[in-house]
């Protein structure tokens, strides 16, 4: 529902301006129940390993629905709150293309942490924390 | 909702902008983009702590209270409550943007106390949370002797229980890891830094639509620029959320 609207313009670098879709705010509660929805669905997922006491791949799994949903609801606020869906491919890009380095920024450190953990265990004395068997038969946090 | 852009428009022949927003809307963009790595650089580096120890606490032990309900075991319940003042804040912060391409003065006034509200609400919930983790005492084994400690950044009581040991009834546990309380309070406090920084905005935006400011320029895109970084800010807790509660 954009029009090529030069007199409203803000600013003079401004080629057109986004006019208030007339459904906009229809929109903007129906963004905010699928947050609220997706909010509840983590919720759920983060409580049931509490609940079940599952481990291994299980929890591994559950983990990764998480993040995913997550990742969700990250896309329906930058989309539709803050508006990048409406905006120019060239905006959407100068913002979301950096975001790739991520990829290896994220894989990097677990990696460097999962070694740091590694090394630790082979060659320290156990930490007090370590010397004890936790009260939870499934170590919280821990990757394996 | 594509946008209808003449073919073979020359977008980069100057006098405009080639991303079709104004200077400063650009810039306030690639400011969240600096802020977003910024952030991800707290929760990456806790993250590789976290995985480099064989122990981590379990968020459904260490958030497990509620305001007025005592010692009731109520996992994640608090957190959640925050996390739906922040997302009804995030709603009425879109809500103010829209009157504003309306040009609605009242409008924007209405939803903006609503969003200062929401804001402020998240905070007080914060500070309640540090309160209670910091002052909430629990008997830690401590070089073989126990101590009644909170957790603070530099120790906590969310280590794995001691088998058979209890102290007044409570179970003795063994110091957690540090890091935990480094890497908490270190990134909750730098999100709740900057959801001061958007209270203070938004009240700044609400006076200015008040006495007129942006009725006599004719538009209201500083409040558009400001429920951008709000946005964020709700943006960076769904992360937050997710590494320091969920996972």
């Amino acid at each position: 529902m954009e029009h090529v609207n030069q007199a409203m313009a803000v600013a003079p670098e401004i080629t057109f301006q986004h006019e208030p879709a007339p459904n906009a705010k229809k929109k903007i509660w129906k963004t905010f129940w699928i947050l609220l929805i997706l909010t509840i669905a983590e919720l759920a997922l983060g409580l049931s390993h509490y609940a079940f006491h599952v481990g291994g791949a299980v929890l591994l799994f559950l983990k990764g629905a998480m993040i995913i949903l997550s990742a969700f609801k990250a896309i329906y606020i930058v989309g539709i709150f803050m508006h990048l869906g409406d905006e120019v491919k060239s905006l959407k890009m100068i913002i979301l293309v950096p975001l790739i380095s991520f990829v290896w920024f994220i894989l990097a450190f677990l990696w460097d942490g999962t070694s740091y953990k590694n090394l630790r265990n082979r060659y320290n004395v156990p930490a007090p924390a370590e010397q004890v068997v936790p009260h939870d038969t499934q170590k919280p946090g821990s990757l394996n | 909702m594509s946008t209808q852009v003449p073919v073979g428009y020359k977008w980069w022949s100057g006098g405009k902008s080639p991303f079709n927003v104004s200077y400063g809307k650009l810039m306030m963009w690639i400011f969240l983009v600096s802020d977003t790595f910024t952030f991800a650089g707290l929760l990456i580096s806790y993250g590789s702590i976290r995985v480099s120890h064989g122990y981590w606490p379990d968020p459904n032990y260490v958030f497990n209270r509620f305001p007025l309900m005592g010692d009731a075991n109520l996992p994640l319940a608090f957190v959640s409550l925050m996390t739906f003042i922040l997302i009804m804040s995030s709603v009425t912060m879109v809500l103010a943007v829209h009157e504003g391409h309306k040009r609605n003065q009242k409008g924007v006034a209405k939803w903006l106390l609503w969003t200062i509200v929401g804001g402020l609400m998240f905070l007080g919930c914060q500070a309640w949370e540090w309160t209670h983790l910091i002052t909430h005492t629990h008997p830690v084994l401590i070089d073989g002797q126990i101590q009644e400690i909170g957790a603070t950044i530099t120790q906590n009581h969310f280590g794995p229980a001691v088998p058979g040991l209890f102290h007044d009834g409570h179970q003795v546990t063994l110091p957690g890891p540090v890091g935990f309380g480094n890497c908490f309070f270190g990134i909750t406090g730098f999100h709740g830094f900057h959801v001061s920084i958007g209270v203070f905005l938004n009240i700044l935006m609400y006076f200015w639509t008040i006495n007129g400011r942006f009725a006599r320029v004719g538009h209201y895109e500083m409040v558009e620029k400001i429920g951008l970084y709000w946005h964020f800010v709700d943006l960076v807790w769904v992360f937050v959320f997710l590494c320091f509660y969920l996972i």
